[in-house]
C-alpha cells in the first residue's frame, strides 16, 4: 500500500496540534482542538485507504477494471466521521455559549469536591473516627478537633435571611418554622 | 426468518420512539406513553430474542441494506448481546417510570421534559446498538449516538454546576471518541475490513507488536469509556450534579457498554494478543483506587461513583483471567451490577428528595422518618457490598473461584484485592447507613428538631445543588421498589440466569465467524 508522505505530515501535525490545544482550559480552544483531532482522524481514515483510483462506482457493467478503483469503505467511514465530528462540534458550540452566558469564563472549573477534598490533605488520618459524638452545633464533620475540617454545617440560624419554607410531606412538622 | 426481523427493530423502535416523542414535545403525557411503550416493547422483543438465541448456537443476524456480509453492516444477537439489552431495557424502563414520577410531581420547572424524553430514547437506541453491532465502525456509531444523547442528559437544564461538570464529562468523552476512531482506521489499515467476525479470522496474520498497537490503542479507548482506574478520573467529577435518574442510568449502564466493547475486543477480535496480565493489574488499581475513594467521601452520590468506578475492576479482573468459567462469571457480574448500581442511585435520589441533601453528615434519622427508603437503601447496598446471600456475593465468588482455578500469584494477590475491596465498599456503603438512617437526634429534640436538621442548610461544599426537601411520589418508590426486587430476583434466579452466563462464557470462547453470521441471516 503505497500514501502520500504529505498527508502522514499533515495528520501528524494536526494531531499533535489537536492535542496540544485541547489540553489547554479555554472551552474554545479545546473546541479547535477537538475539530484538529476529528479532521486528523478522518484524515487517518482516508491514507488507510491507499493509493486513490477512479471513483468507487465508475464504470458499472462495462467493468473499467477493479484494480483502479478507489477502496470506498473509508470514505463511507469518513463521511459518517464528519457527520457526527459536525453535530458534536455544534452541541460544543452550545455548551461554550451556554456556559459564557452563565457568566462563567469559558473555562473548564476545578471540581468544588476535589478542592474541598485537596484542601483536607492536611488533615491527621487517625483523628477519622465516625462513632465519636459530635459536639452538637458545631461543625459536625468525621474529622472531629481538626481546624481545617473540609465541611463546615450551617445550620439556618447562621445564614441570614434564609428561610427554611421546603414544603414537607409531613404536615405536623416543619414547613411553618 | 420472522425472528431476525425483530433484531433491527431494537434500535429503530427507540429512534422512532424519540421522534415521536419530540414531535409530541408540548404534550408530556403522550411523550410519556411513547417512552414507555417503546422501551416495553424493546424489552419484550429483546426477551424473546434471548430465548431463542440460547436454544440454538446460532447468532440472529441480519445484514442492513441487503450487502453481503464482511461488506454491509450487520447487526448480530448472541447470547451476551440478547442478555445485555434484557437487562438494559429492564433498567432503562425503571428509571423512566422513576423520572415520570419526579416530572409529575415537579413540573417542568426542574427538568425540560420536551427533550428529556427523546434525547432518553435516543440513549436507548445507542446503547442497544452498541450491543447489537457486528462491527467496530457501528460500535463506534452506537457509541456517538450514546454519547450525544448523553451529553444532553448531563448538561440537562442548563444550570451553572451541569455545564461545569458536564464539561469534563464531554471533553473526555470526545477524546476516547476521537481514540476509537483513529483505532479503526489503524485496524482497517492493518487488515482492510471492519467486521468482527473477519477481523479475528485475519487478525492473527499480523505480528504481534503490531498486533499489540492496536490492540492497546482500542483498549484505551473502551476504557475511558468504562473508567478504568488511570482513566476513570472524570466519573466522579461528572455523574453527580446530573439529576438524580440520569446518574442512574449513566452509572448503570453506560460504563457497562464499555466493559462490553472490551469484552468484545478481548473474546473476538484479539485473541491470540494477550495483555492479561497488564489487564489483572489495572483491574487491581481500579479496584483499591476507587474504593479509597469511596471512603474518603461524605456525599451519597459521590460515594456512590467511587465504588462504580471501584467495581468495574472486579469486571475487568474477570475478563483478564480469559477462562470460560470467568468470563461467565464477568458477565453475571455485569448484570448484577447494572441493576445494584441503578438501584442504588435511584434510592439515593429519594434520599436526597426526602432529606433535602445527600451529604452523610447532615442527613440523619432517615430510619425513623422513611421506613421504606431504609429498607430500599439497604437491600441494594449490602448487595453491592457482597454479603452473603446476594447476587453480589455469588458473582464475586464466582470471580474468586475462576482465579483461583488458575491459581498463579498474580491471582491470589488480586482475590485478596477483591476481598478487601468487597469489605471497603461495604464500609463506605454502612457508614452512609450508620449516620444517614441509623442515627437518631442524640438530643431528642422531638420530631420537628429532627426534622429541622434533616432538611436542607445550605453552606458545605458537599450540599450540592439548591434542595429542598420535597414528598416522594410513589410511582418513584415503586420504581426504585421494582428495581430492588429485580436485584432480589437476580439472586433468587440465580441458578438459570449463572447458567446461561455460563453458556455465554463458552460461546465467547469460540468468536463468531462470518459462516455463522451468514448462517445467522438465514435462520
Amino acid at each position: 500500500m503505497d500514501v502520500s508522505l504529505t498527508l502522514i505530515v499533515i495528520m501528524a501535525v494536526l494531531f499533535a496540534a489537536g492535542v496540544y490545544a485541547m489540553l489547554e482550559r479555554s472551552l474554545t480552544r479545546v473546541l479547535i482542538g477537538f475539530l484538529l483531532l476529528g479532521n486528523a482522524a478522518n484524515l487517518f481514515l482516508l491514507i488507510v485507504m491507499g493509493e486513490p483510483g477512479t471513483a468507487p462506482f465508475f464504470g458499472g457493467e462495462g467493468g473499467t477494471g477493479d484494480e483502479r478503483m478507489s477502496d470506498p469503505l473509508p470514505q463511507a467511514l469518513t463521511l459518517t466521521a464528519i457527520v457526527i465530528t459536525f453535530a458534536v462540534s455544534a452541541f460544543l458550540l452550545a455548551l461554550i455559549y451556554r456556559s459564557w452566558q452563565l457568566g462563567q469564563a469559558d473555562t473548564v472549573e476545578d471540581d468544588a469536591e476535589d478542592r474541598a477534598v485537596r484542601e483536607r490533605s492536611a488533615v491527621d488520618e487517625d483523628s477519622m473516627d465516625d462513632e465519636v459524638t459530635e459536639d452538637d452545633e458545631e461543625a459536625t464533620t468525621d474529622f472531629v478537633g481538626v481546624e481545617t475540617a473540609p465541611i463546615t454545617v450551617l445550620h439556618a440560624k447562621d445564614v441570614p435571611g434564609l428561610r427554611d419554607d421546603a414544603p414537607t410531606d409531613r404536615p405536623d412538622a416543619g414547613g411553618e418554622r | 426468518m420472522t425472528l431476525n426481523a425483530l433484531v433491527p427493530l431494537l434500535v429503530t423502535l427507540p429512534l422512532l420512539g424519540a421522534a415521536v416523542a419530540l414531535i409530541a414535545g408540548r404534550h408530556r403525557r403522550t411523550q410519556v406513553v411513547v417512552s414507555i411503550v417503546t422501551l416495553t416493547l424493546v424489552c419484550i422483543i429483546a426477551a424473546v430474542l434471548l430465548v431463542a438465541v440460547d436454544s440454538s448456537d446460532l447468532p440472529l443476524a441480519v445484514s442492513v441494506g441487503g450487502w453481503p456480509i464482511p461488506f454491509g453492516i450487520v447487526l448480530y444477537v448472541d447470547r451476551l448481546a440478547a442478555l445485555l439489552v434484557v437487562v438494559s431495557s429492564i433498567v432503562l424502563l425503571a428509571v423512566l417510570l422513576f423520572s415520570v414520577g419526579q416530572g409529575a410531581a415537579d413540573g417542568d420547572d426542574d427538568t425540560p421534559v420536551s427533550i428529556f424524553h427523546p434525547s432518553y430514547l435516543i440513549l436507548a437506541a445507542g446503547i442497544f446498538n452498541a450491543f447489537i453491532a457486528g462491527d467496530l465502525f457501528n460500535l463506534y456509531v452506537g457509541f456517538e449516538i450514546l454519547l450525544v444523547a448523553s451529553y444532553v442528559l448531563i448538561t440537562l437544564g442548563g444550570t451553572e454546576s451541569r455545564i461545569r461538570t458536564g464539561v469534563v464529562y464531554i471533553v473526555v468523552s470526545l477524546v476516547s471518541s476521537i481514540l476509537f476512531l483513529s483505532a479503526i482506521a489503524a485496524i482497517y489499515g492493518a487488515l482492510g475490513t471492519v467486521n468482527m467476525a473477519q477481523l479475528s479470522q485475519r487478525m492473527s496474520e499480523l505480528p504481534q507488536e503490531t498486533q499489540m498497537v492496536l490492540h492497546i490503542l482500542l483498549l484505551l479507548a473502551f476504557s475511558i469509556k468504562a473508567a478504568v482506574f488511570p482513566l476513570s478520573f472524570w466519573l466522579p467529577d461528572s455523574y453527580p450534579t446530573a439529576p438524580a435518574p440520569v446518574t442512574a442510568v449513566f452509572a448503570g449502564l453506560l460504563t457497562k457498554v464499555g466493559v462490553y466493547a472490551m469484552i468484545r475486543t478481548e473474546t473476538q477480535i484479539f485473541r491470540d494478543n494477550d495483555v492479561n496480565t497488564l489487564l489483572l493489574i489495572v483491574a487491581l488499581a481500579t479496584m483499591i483506587v476507587g474504593v479509597l475513594g469511596a471512603v474518603a467521601q461524605a456525599e451519597l452520590k459521590r460515594i456512590l461513583s467511587f465504588t462504580l468506578v471501584s467495581h468495574i475492576g472486579y469486571m475487568v479482573f474477570g475478563l483478564a483471567i480469559a477462562t470460560p468459567a470467568a468470563i461467565g462469571a464477568t458477565i453475571y457480574y455485569t448484570v448484577h451490577h447494572i441493576v445494584v448500581q441503578t438501584t442504588l442511585f435511584l434510592a439515593v435520589g429519594l434520599v436526597e428528595r426526602r432529606a433535602g441533601s445527600t451529604s452523610i453528615l447532615k442527613v440523619r434519622g432517615l430510619m425513623r422518618a422513611a421506613p421504606l427508603l431504609a429498607v430500599l437503601y439497604f437491600i441494594p447496598a449490602i448487595n453491592l457490598g457482597g454479603l452473603p446471600p446476594f447476587s453480589g456475593f455469588i458473582g464475586k465468588f464466582a470471580l474468586f473461584d475462576a482465579a483461583a482455578s488458575v491459581g498463579t500469584p498474580l491471582m491470589m494477590v488480586l482475590i485478596v484485592g477483591g476481598i478487601i475491596t468487597s469489605l471497603l465498599t461495604l464500609y463506605s456503603l454502612m457508614r452512609a447507613w450508620n449516620l444517614s438512617f441509623w442515627r437518631e437526634d442524640e438530643d431528642d429534640h422531638g420530631e420537628s428538631e429532627t426534622e429541622a436538621r434533616i432538611s436542607y442548610l445550605g453552606g458545605a461544599p458537599a450540599a450540592a445543588t439548591e434542595t429542598r426537601r420535597r414528598v416522594i411520589p410513589r410511582i418513584m418508590t415503586a420504581a426504585t421498589a421494582g428495581m430492588v426486587a429485580v436485584t432480589i430476583a437476580l439472586t433468587v434466579f440465580a441458578g438459570p440466569l449463572y447458567d446461561v452466563c455460563a453458556r455465554i462464557g463458552a460461546s465467547l470462547m469460540d468468536p463468531v465467524t462470518l459462516v455463522q453470521l451468514e448462517e445467522g441471516t438465514e435462520s
